[in-house]
């Protein structure tokens, strides 16, 4: 129901369509860890939608969901993920093998780690070539030079018989991308990408992600915590804690009214340039450890300034749903919070029951 | 996109080919291997392992035109008494050993066999564990546990004890000590090959080639296989040192060579024991050069881990 929604107002066809999707760490004589919790969203053609939230709300789980590389053992896998409206929970590995690199791709965190010491750019970025486009050695050669020169590395075809450790971390990333990009996938997933990058790095590096997106089509899921990489780059921005989406808002939306109060937190824990010196910042209290479980009440209620009796289930007797808040927008909060009707205009104005 | 598009694509991918072949292969940046090499010959403790190993392999090579007398002929017997084996004189750099055998020659001579035996046992034994340990490490599940428990059987028998076995099951020569000892260092060899293995599986690199689609087999040899084996090679020079002083034991034992008379360090060892007080020298020289020899491999173990290894670039 929610992806269809969401899917309607993108105004096309999604590429990817991840519905329900939860995911369960079993470990023998320990309780299970439920890390993803019913988690939809859906991704447009040219479309850049965030994955936003601290470390350990679910974020690369759900990533690693998708691309169908979390370990067999211990790991229970529910819901449904489509790509092209082909389902991939349950498919088989041959499948998966296929359609990874070539349908759809992942640029992970650290560029450094993320490529093999031991062999050369080249080797990594024509076995990709080889792998799904069977191409001869002397067109891959040319085709990665190619590559590496439209991420903006500079002297490709030298750079291609470089190991990982000459080049820099700028670089790796692209290269990185460059090797995400080969196929010309339909689905980009960018894990964190600019996390381990210098600030002047991270900008290039988004509005190169930004040039490649907007220029093919591909459909985006940025995964980060970062808000400034959200303004910069996401169209639609999933605010995920504690395994399950609390928000969904357009970023403009997000941005001027944040309803609930962990993105509220989010927001105000950034500093400004504007606040003027010596402005304390304000920290959510307490950390991502202090979550209760859903089934409990809402997660976030122990560290919310705005939590009430009724946040837990035992006093309200249902979970906190997922629910319609205007156009484009949905929340998971029973007091979310308020902004005056006059500023907010049509779309923020009605109060939630 | 247009045709004329297209057209301008194809002419810059055939313009940067034709750059890219312009450039020999592999000129670009400097491999693994060669700036491992490149590292070593800077490296003090290197080059002294190296040239340890170095000169006792030319011994090795050379014993016949080295040795200055037969390490069999015996000579000065009139001298070896029972309380009395002449030490260093004109003719004998080291005096004799109690059968009056030039203690000098036979130490060169003996290069040969320790070399031999310890070389040639540990190819064998780090060939058979690293294939054990490729099958445990790339399968994982029902075969790992397979292949580690039979690992495991091989390493509840204390290590002498199998060497004893195996050489007396398959008749007490060379080529038997040799497989004794290598089937001794096959657990080692497995049980290392399967762990780095398996920590490698799981790094990032590994996962971001899943997530491109690469094949399993070539995830495993084309990037988990090239990063696990620096653990290997090192432990490989390392355990030739083992195998010689294992070589040693065994023949102290009397399982080693059939040919009591040929020189060995370890059963020169051996049998200096009953002459310990009369001529320590006896021992002291073969034990010193087992000492050295191994010490050599070590020396070149340590710096090719170092220079192997990615974290210690410089």
């Amino acid at each position: 129901m929610t992806s269809a929604m969401t899917s309607a107002m993108a105004g096309a066809v999604p590429v990817l369509e991840v519905e329900e999707l939860a995911v369960t760490f079993t470990r023998r004589g320990e309780a299970s860890t439920r890390a993803v919790d019913g988690v939809s969203f859906a991704v447009a053609p040219g479309e850049t939608i965030g994955l936003v939230g601290e470390s350990g709300c679910g974020k690369s789980v759900t990533s690693l969901a998708v691309m169908g590389l979390l370990p067999r053992r211990g790991v229970e896998v529910s819901g449904s993920v489509r790509l092209d409206g082909e389902e991939l929970l349950g498919a088989s590995d041959r499948t998966l093998r296929k359609l990874r690199g070539a349908d759809m791709a992942m640029v992970f965190q650290d560029p450094l780690s993320s490529l093999n010491p031991t062999v050369t750019i080249g080797t990594q970025v024509t076995e990709v070539l080889y792998e799904h486009r069977h191409m001869a050695k002397k067109d891959a050669v040319a085709e990665a030079t190619d590559l590496l020169d439209r991420v903006g590395i500079p002297d490709p075809a030298r750079r291609l018989g470089e190991y990982p450790h000459q080049l820099s971390g700028g670089m790796r990333q692209r290269a990185l991308i460059a090797m995400a990009l080969a196929c010309s996938p339909r689905l980009l997933i960018a894990d964190e990408p600019t996390t381990a990058l210098d600030v002047t790095i991270q900008a290039q590096i988004l509005e190169l992600l930004r040039e490649l997106v907007l220029g093919s089509g591909t459909a985006l899921v940025m995964i980060t915590h970062d808000l400034g990489v959200v303004a910069g780059l996401c169209d639609r921005v999933h605010v995920m804690y504690a395994g399950k989406i609390i928000e969904t808002a357009d970023r403009h939306d997000l941005f001027a009214r944040p309803r609930q109060p962990y993105t509220g937190g989010l927001l105000a824990s950034v500093p400004r340039l504007d606040a003027g010196r010596g402005t304390p910042l304000t920290p959510i209290r307490g950390s991502a450890r202090d979550a209760i479980p859903w089934a409990e009440g809402c997660a976030f209620a122990p560290r919310c300034d705005n939590a009430e009796d009724d946040c837990l289930t035992e006093v309200s007797g249902s979970t906190v749903p997922l629910e319609y808040d205007g156009p484009g927008r949905e929340l998971r909060c029973r007091h979310p919070l308020q902004y005056p009707p006059a500023a907010a205009g049509a779309t923020a104005s009605g109060v939630p029951r | 996109m247009t045709a004329s598009l297209g057209d301008r694509r194809r002419e810059r991918i055939d313009a940067l080919a034709a750059r890219a072949g312009a450039l020999p292969e592999g000129d670009g940046g400097v491999s693994l291997v060669k700036s491992a090499f490149r590292r070593l010959r800077r490296n003090p403790v290197f080059l002294i392992g190296a040239v340890i190993v170095v000169v006792f392999l030319l011994v090795a090579l050379f014993a016949p035109w080295l040795a200055p007398r037969d390490p069999y002929a015996q000579s000065l017997l009139s001298e070896v008494r029972q309380g009395s084996i002449p030490g260093s004189r004109e003719g004998y750099p080291l005096g004799v050993d109690q059968l009056g055998r030039d203690l000098f020659s036979r130490l060169i001579y003996g290069s040969r066999q320790s070399l031999l035996i310890g070389v040639v046992s540990t190819v064998l034994g780090a060939v058979a564990g690293m294939m054990l340990g490729v099958l445990a490490g790339a399968f994982g599940g029902l075969v790992d546990t397979l292949v580690m428990r039979f690992v495991d059987i091989i390493l509840s028998v204390p290590g002498l004890l199998m060497a004893i076995s195996i050489s007396v099951l398959l008749g007490q020569n060379q080529v038997s000590l040799m497989i004794a000892i290598a089937v001794t260092q096959i657990p080692l060899f497995a049980r290392l090959l399967r762990g780095s293995m398996l920590v490698q599986r799981d790094r990032d690199y590994a996962v971001a080639a899943q997530a491109l689609g690469v094949r399993r087999r070539n995830v495993v040899l084309g990037h988990v296989l090239p990063n696990s084996l620096s653990p290997v090679i090192v432990q490989a020079t390392l355990s030739l040192a083992t195998a010689i002083i294992e070589a040693a034991a065994l023949s102290f034992l009397g399982l080693g060579d059939p040919d009591i008379s040929r020189p060995e360090w370890g059963a020169m060892l051996a049998s200096a024991q009953s002459v310990l007080s009369v001529r320590a020298e006896l021992a002291i020289y073969p034990a010193l050069c087992i000492i050295v020899v191994a010490l050599g491999f070590t020396l070149v173990g340590e710096s090719l881990r170092e220079a192997l290894d990615p974290k210690f670039r410089r």
